[in-house]
């Protein structure tokens, strides 16, 4: 067990820059999700961690120890592929004990490893099937298990449910949790998929274009976004951003989205944002959850207008409802008894309590 | 206008249907009139060795129906299984090839593992160039390689031209290229993540080699091995060319030159020496076609 | 070997921290072993292929006792005889019309055994490739007993029809009909083993779009086979006739070149002038008559190698 750290790291290759310089700390025991879009840089840094990766600039420590030039069979990992990697050739407990077996430990103590992570993984029925006699989950499971008997510093995890229908991936998701909390091995682990970074991860780190937008925990990420490329990215459906701009009207701050609709700010939000120029361009944030029906209740800073909505989703426990605000595609949720039907008006309302203020120019989070 | 589409619409399809099944029919049935002409066309003369081995030279020459034998014998296997001319054809044989699989094999395996997975400076032009080298006929060679066994027995003293262990230097010219390619082929569809959870789990490179990629391209090394044996034993120029001592003979060249003798020909023997000569492919063949035909489609669909 | 990898990973642990030096040492070390692995075949290719075809050119400009270079004298003298272009154009003719026939005669058997249910084709396709798998020189053995000019099985099946006795190798037209008849017999299977292959690889969903688009078997061919099995038909066929002009075994054994040298290829040629008439500088000059024909096949050969290894 170890932690890692990453100090301005910087993957080239030829003249194009995969990874920009990053900086990151990963405590011991932590379980952390490099998550974003698909050449984002996330898989070569974490292959940047395994060793198979060379590192163009930059620090990498496990346990301390800088990694740069040590080859990943010795630093005391194990990772875990996308298309799982296990050697066709070999039956599963020869599969999880091929690393054991090069390093020469002595039979009694493989087997005792092998049986005790079939054992954690439920596996032990499978142990002398071939990798082609298993299902998607259980191969998934297996080269869990080659990882785990190594006992490494480190455990990698290379978008490991990829492969899988989406289902079993959710049954998995929870299974690696459950390994995670009764191993505590320290673990980087990498996907495109945010519900699986939001479900499994300690603290997300979420890259763009091979650097950092933002690190932290679940729930920092979704309520605090930094940057509009987070906000976005986290969520489904994804956050609306909807262009507007600050208006003074006897002595309220109004936040103007359309020549129809504005809406005075909440006390607390207007006390934040009275110091921005009026007349920087600026985008609401607002999740589809705080886009609901209106009703005869509303709490203050939930303010209403009049749409006429163009497609309804039913979702079953909700209602997604898209709509246009002078052009603006925007989503909401409603509940299924609100009435919503396609091409119908609806009066919706808007909790500005919950909303985000970004500069459209910088994407930054005001 | 409707009426008229329906009732136009509803007999031809009817006619088609039916035409369409008796088409298949009939299609079949010329497919199977066809290969039944095209595997006589391609049994006969195996056919034909196998009958005219089971004939008494008496019974040949009599010129009674060549496609009878009316007095089955097997006194040209016996004849020829207990001449111990034909056995050292065969042993001769025997050794070659299997010695030229095997110096393919340790040549082919490593060079393809690293032109397959180590780029290295040169390492495309060099996987290029063995495959140029596999279109380079034997009869292009046999004039200068004759003449450079000549010249280097001449510096060296040591005897190379009329021995059979030559062949095994000659013969690996034929193998080494089409194996390597193959075997390049096979190692590149192995998912690169495989060598890397290898390396992760603390293999070295030639651990990845003979632990993982030998195993896994276990298909691929059976059809390398099957093409190397069939091309050592059925190669008939160069043995021809650098060997002509009745002992030094391979069996393609024993057989065509010793039992054909100036005009008599006793067909009853060749046949029985190029059907026992045959034997070992088609033998091969027989057991491990799949392998035999993959290795035979891999030059041209894995490149 | 296996102590350069050993090696290789210890002495990069003990490097020093300045890891632009170490890494590109770790890249060359990787190199040296990539080297020394494919080091034997390197000196196979280069010692006995790629020297002994240059030493070819060098043998053909020596003279008969090569003790006296004579320059480009053998060609001159080659193109002087008759008996030279006779083989050019027997080469030709025997590579070109065996190759036709081959690849026609492959095709139409690959598209019979496709059409059959799918459990007997394996039973077809190992029967119809024997050909190809017997030693070349012990089925021509077999050919020269059918074609026997006293005891021809050929000849005894075709007098119940009133036909011959046909001189299958004494009369120069039947002789140059009889080797390229056994060339096709023996390499029609392997290009009916690659159509079969590539007929495989063509999805059914093609066809039976074309079926819906109303086209017939003769269009599904015409607009789906073929343009489907273009690269494989041309690299069979030009790999094909690369063998084919360059064989041997087959007329040597049948003809031998005869009758009047009229079945003589180049490599039967220059086996005789060469070896049998130990003028070795004559026989080499012969068999680099082949080279520029090989090199066109090739280059094209390698276009679409390379072509699909982009399309990879």
């Amino acid at each position: 067990m170890a932690d890692v750290a990453l100090r301005k790291v910087v993957k080239r290759y030829d003249d194009v820059e995969a990874v920009r310089g990053i900086d990151l700390d990963i405590a011991d025991h932590e379980f952390i999700v490099l998550v974003g879009p698909s050449g984002c840089g996330k898989s070569t840094t974490l292959r940047m961690i395994a060793g198979l990766e060379d590192i163009s600039d930059g620090d990498i420590m496990i346990g301390g120890d800088v990694v740069n030039d040590v080859p990943p069979k010795d630093r005391d990992i194990a990772m875990v592929f996308q298309n799982y990697a296990l050697y066709p050739h070999m039956t599963v407990a020869e599969n999880m004990s091929f690393g054991l077996r090069l390093k020469h430990y002595p039979k009694a103590e493989i087997k005792a490893r092998v049986t005790e992570a079939a054992r954690l993984l439920d596996i032990t029925d499978l142990i002398d099937r071939k990798p082609k006699q298993l299902s998607g989950g259980q191969r998934q499971r297996v080269a869990m298990g080659r990882a785990i008997v190594r006992n490494p510093k480190v455990f990698l995890f290379d978008e490991p449910l990829s492969n899988l229908d989406a289902k079993l991936r959710v049954q998995m998701r929870i299974e690696i949790k459950k390994v995670h909390q009764k191993v505590r091995t320290t673990t980087v682990y990498v996907t495109h998929d945010q519900v699986e970074a939001m479900t499994l991860a300690d603290r997300v780190v979420v890259m763009n274009k091979g650097r950092i937008e933002q690190i932290g925990t679940p729930n920092e990420l979704y309520h605090k976004p930094a940057t509009r490329f987070v906000a976005g990215f986290i969520g489904s459906p994804a956050m609306n951003f909807i262009p507007c701009r600050l208006e003074d009207v006897g002595g309220t701050l109004q936040l103007r989205l359309t020549d129809r609709i504005a809406f005075p700010l909440p006390p607390a939000r207007a006390a934040r944002y009275n110091a921005l120029p009026r007349t920087d361009k600026l985008l609401l944030g607002i999740r589809p959850e705080h886009l609901t029906e209106s009703h005869a209740h509303l709490e203050p800073g939930v303010e209403t207008f009049d749409t006429v909505l163009d497609v309804t989703e039913p979702m079953g426990m909700e209602t997604l409802v898209y709509f246009g605000l002078d052009g603006t595609p925007i989503c909401g949720r409603v509940n299924p008894n609100a009435g919503a039907k396609d091409g119908a008006p609806m009066r919706l309302a808007m909790d500005l309590n919950n909303m985000h203020l970004l500069n459209e120019a910088t994407g930054v989070v005001l | 206008m409707s009426t008229l589409a329906i009732d136009k619409g509803g007999p031809t399809r009817k006619v088609k249907y039916r035409s369409m099944s008796r088409d298949r029919t009939w299609a079949l049935r010329w497919s199977y009139f066809f290969l039944v002409l095209f595997a006589i066309f391609s049994l006969t003369p195996p056919i034909y060795m196998l009958i005219t081995s089971l004939k008494s030279s008496a019974e040949i020459s009599a010129a009674t129906n060549p496609w009878w034998v009316f007095h089955p014998t097997l006194s040209n296997y016996v004849e020829l299984l207990t001449s111990n001319q034909f056995l050292r054809f065969f042993w001769n044989s025997a050794i070659v090839s299997i010695v030229v699989v095997m110096v393919t094999m340790l040549i082919s395996i490593p060079a393809a593992f690293a032109l397959a997975r180590m780029k290295f400076w040169g390492s495309t032009t060099l996987a290029t160039g063995v495959f140029l080298t596999y279109l380079i006929p034997d009869s292009l060679l046999f004039i200068p390689l004759f003449k450079m066994l000549a010249v280097v027995q001449d510096l060296t003293g040591i005897t190379l031209l009329n021995r059979w262990y030559v062949l095994l230097f000659i013969y690996p010219t034929l193998t080494v290229p089409f194996c390597t390619w193959i075997m390049i082929g096979y190692f590149a569809s192995i998912p690169k993540e495989l060598d890397e959870a290898a390396l992760i789990d603390g293999a070295s490179w030639l651990q990845t080699l003979t632990r993982i990629f030998i195993p896994v391209a276990l298909p691929g090394l059976i059809a390398a091995t099957i093409f190397a044996f069939t091309v050592s034993w059925a190669q008939f120029l160069y043995p021809l060319v650098f060997t002509t001592s009745v002992d030094q003979l391979v069996l393609p060249v024993g057989i065509t030159t010793t039992l054909i003798k100036g005009d008599v020909f006793n067909w009853g023997q060749i046949m029985t020496g190029a059907l026992l000569g045959a034997a070992p492919p088609l033998i091969i063949y027989a057991f491990l076609m799949d392998y035999y035909i993959a290795g035979l489609t891999a030059g041209a669909t894995k490149g | 070997m296996a102590d350069v990898v050993v090696e290789q990973g210890r002495s990069v642990r003990a490097a020093s921290p300045r890891k632009r030096t170490s890494l590109h040492n770790a890249l060359r070390r990787k190199s040296t072993v990539a080297f020394f692995l494919t080091l034997p075949l390197i000196l196979l290719i280069a010692l006995l292929v790629l020297y002994p075809a240059f030493y070819s050119a060098h043998l053909a400009m020596l003279n008969k006792s090569m003790q006296k270079f004579v320059g480009l004298s053998n060609f001159t003298f080659l193109f002087k005889r008759d008996t030279f272009w006779m083989v050019v154009r027997q080469s030709c003719i025997f590579a070109i019309t065996a190759v036709f026939f081959k690849a026609l005669l492959g095709f139409i058997v690959a598209h019979f055994v496709h059409n059959l249910p799918a459990k007997g084709q394996r039973k077809w396709r190992g029967m119809l490739l024997v050909p190809w798998v017997i030693p070349p020189a012990m089925s021509t053995l077999a050919w020269l007993w059918l074609f026997d000019p006293s005891y021809s099985a050929f000849n005894y099946t075709l007098s119940f029809f009133g036909i011959g006795p046909i001189p299958w190798l004494g009369d120069t037209f039947w002789a140059r009909f009889s080797v390229i008849l056994v060339n096709v017999w023996y390499g029609a299977p392997f290009f009916m083993i690659m159509y079969l292959a590539a007929l495989k690889s063509v999805p059914d969903q093609l066809y039976e779009a074309a079926a819906i688009d109303g086209a017939n078997w003769w269009q599904r061919i015409w607009y789906v086979t073929l343009p489907m099995m273009r690269n494989i038909i041309a690299i069979t066929t030009l790999f094909s006739l690369i063998v084919t002009f360059a064989n041997f075994d087959i007329v040597r054994i049948l003809t031998s070149g005869g009758p009047l040298d009229s079945t003589h290829i180049f490599a039967t040629w220059a086996f005789q002038v060469g070896i049998q008439s130990s003028d070795i500088p004559l026989g080499a000059c012969v068999s680099l008559f082949m080279v520029p024909i090989l090199a066109v096949a090739a280059i094209f050969i390698l276009r679409d190698v390379s072509k699909r290894g982009n399309e990879a």
